[in-house]
């Protein structure tokens, strides 16, 4: 990717209080710039400040529940009724009771395997490689330092108001990354 | 705050002055460090001798046919099941630290979480191993899945053996997912700490790239409470199954609905009781005391004791409705149990989870490492000695006098056994070289919350 078009700014924090401070006023003050934040392990609050509402893992994990336990709930009965269905004793050949554990047993599975599947896809994982991991700094965002990226597309927009409020932002450091 | 209580050495969850850096620098150097004690490599040695045990009793066994073992009729059942039971229900242990205590907003649960975690992975495949070895033609034992054969037909819906079947696939499935995914920003962690490029790569391939954006953090954190919720109701599943397996059998001593409870109890308090028995030692040796502390041993210690009062309940449960019922072939079971062949059984395991944890109620043996580590040893003997107890005194003397046996264990009955540890000796000696052996991420939002920051 030409390193030109997509630049931002990392500027990295020491604690979550900072950090949430700084993307509550970017969010404010900046509107033109897009930004994200990265922590070595979630920050509360965080989710408010960016303004997130639904991530969608519940709602795939219930999808999940429901094709593990219905399906396997349909195989026993197609298995036991229709297709090989034996009679003991006039015993009903759908004995639903006996046929409620696996399914059980596959909706939890079925949830499960949704739901990392889920998380993974939605994160964009895997993916091995990311422009971020060339700054120096970002080393520490997964031991103990917190960053705010603050990103832009537009190669002629101007940056100064962006410059100025990492300035009046306790930072510890700014980086310039091209992405 | 429980400095007032006087019930432990240490009040908090991590030594004082603890911060980030010194978490994580704490715990990844554990898996970055180039040499590794003596101790480890011991213990590896130990843990492939009985490896190797293990698996020439496996080719033996493929060989010969469960023969080899000490079982017969009327005892078809002894070891190999008891050995299964055993160590699914000690990964009951890590489910719950991780999911229960999860959902009850337990942070002490945050430091020993990974490694119980670890515990339960491993303890339930190592289960796994047995029924299936127990089949007698053990390369079928995919006829146990539902998919459309040659032969046209299907597994038999209603026995509890599928059930069991599907809950070990599920728990053991849902374990691992559970365990890896919840290690994934650790292992972030030490891809970015990572002294050479070659571990750098081994980590970040484990990682996939993982970045701590607010986003996957949101999406992470969604899903590890959804887990947790999952995780609950799975674990009771499926030791209320392994109980079924016993109880959905006519016989006597089996026959009995407190089974699905009286199992799930039985995990629980050899789980608890295994978390001690590998964490004690280990936090010795990686020098982890800062962050399992006495206060951890306390806590874990009396759910251990609470377990074992659930069980001794079920004990007396069991002798209870044995005279309630005035059934005379429940009567013979539970008097052979008091003074037949094996009582010796039976008493053993009274000792070890009865009597032995009632030291559990003084808060100075709770915080003393040695003594629980002893207890805690014990109570695994005896929840051993108890499933042996269970199968095997209903089995050896059944309805017709004229087919009662003896069940005597033979080489190879002790060579799965120790072998069966040995594996997941290996398996866990190998983790806590590899792999963050303490959540990170976890201790830094106990940093955060302030724990430890105050002594």
């Amino acid at each position: 990717m030409n390193s030109s078009q997509t630049q931002g700014l990392l500027v990295e924090f020491a604690s979550g209080e900072e950090l949430l401070n700084a993307v509550r006023r970017v969010r404010r003050e900046l509107p033109n710039f897009a930004f994200e934040a990265y922590s070595p392990c979630a920050v509360e609050g965080m989710d408010e400040a960016l303004g997130y509402r639904r991530d969608g893992v519940a709602s795939w994990m219930l999808l999940g529940a429901v094709i593990g336990g219905v399906g396997t709930y349909a195989l026993e009965w197609y298995s036991a009724v229709f297709n090989y269905p034996i009679n003991v004793g006039g015993r009903p050949t759908a004995s639903w009771p006996a046929f409620l554990p696996a399914a059980l047993e596959m909706t939890v599975l079925g949830a499960a395997v949704f739901g990392v599947l889920a998380m993974l896809i939605g994160n964009g994982l895997p993916r091995l490689n990311h422009p971020l991991f060339d700054a120096k700094a970002f080393e520490r965002a997964s031991a103990d330092r917190l960053f705010m990226l603050v990103h832009w597309h537009d190669p002629n927009i101007d940056i100064q108001p962006v410059r100025e409020l990492c300035r009046s932002l306790s930072a510890l450091a700014v980086e310039e990354v091209s992405q | 705050m429980s400095a007032l209580r006087g019930d432990a050495a240490q009040p908090f969850l991590l030594a004082p002055r603890q911060t980030h850096s010194t978490v994580t620098e704490a715990v990844s150097g554990i898996s970055l460090q180039r040499h590794f004690g003596w101790y480890w490599l011991s213990g590896l040695a130990v843990a492939l001798a009985l490896c190797s045990l293990l698996l020439f009793g496996v080719g033996w066994l493929l060989r010969q046919g469960v023969g080899i073992w000490g079982i017969n009729m009327p005892v078809a059942w002894a070891f190999a099941i008891c050995n299964y039971v055993w160590w699914i229900g000690i990964g009951m242990g890590g489910t719950f630290i991780s999911g229960a205590l999860y959902l009850a907003r337990e942070d002490w649960r945050s430091s020993i979480n990974r490694y119980a975690e670890a515990m339960t992975v491993f303890a339930v495949a190592v289960s796994g191993i047995f029924p299936i070895l127990h089949l007698g033609r053990p390369w079928f034992f995919y006829w146990l899945f539902p998919y459309p054969d040659v032969m046209k037909v299907w597994p038999q819906w209603r026995s509890s053996l599928e059930w069991d079947f599907f809950a070990i696939l599920a728990y053991l499935s849902v374990s691992i997912l559970y365990w890896y995914v919840g290690m994934i920003p650790d292992l972030a962690t030490l891809r970015d700490r990572a002294p050479t490029l070659r571990t750098a790569r081994f980590y970040g391939f484990l990682a996939l790239g993982w970045r701590g954006e607010a986003r996957q953090w949101r999406r992470f954190e969604s899903l590890s409470l959804l887990l947790a919720g999952l995780a609950v109701p799975l674990v009771f599943s499926v030791h209320s199954m392994v109980a079924l397996d016993f109880s959905e059998a006519a016989a006597p001593g089996w026959h009995s609905t407190i089974f699905p409870p009286f199992f799930v109890a039985g995990a629980l308090f050899s789980g608890f009781a295994m978390v001690l028995v590998l964490g004690i030692p280990m936090r010795r040796m990686l020098g982890l005391e800062d962050y399992i502390t006495v206060r951890h041993l306390n806590n874990l210690a009396k759910v251990m004791l609470a377990a074992g009062l659930v069980v001794t309940y079920g004990y007396f449960s069991e002798v209870f409705s044995a005279f309630y019922s005035m059934d005379r072939y429940e009567l013979a079971v539970m008097l052979r149990r008091f003074t037949g062949a094996y009582a010796w059984t039976f008493w053993g395991t009274i000792v070890c989870n009865v009597l032995s944890i009632q030291l559990l109620w003084f808060a100075r043996v709770r915080s003393n490492a040695m003594v629980l580590f002893g207890i805690a040893f014990a109570v695994l003997i005896g929840m051993w000695l108890e499933r042996f107890m269970l199968i095997v005194t209903t089995l050896y003397q059944d309805f017709v006098p004229s087919s009662w046996g003896m069940y005597y264990p033979t080489f190879w009955d002790i060579a799965f056994l120790i072998g069966s540890m040995g594996l997941f000796l290996l398996m866990f000696l190998l983790f806590v070289r590899i792999l963050p052996v303490v959540s990170m991420f976890e201790l830094r939002k106990l940093v955060r919350k302030g724990e430890g920051s105050s002594a």
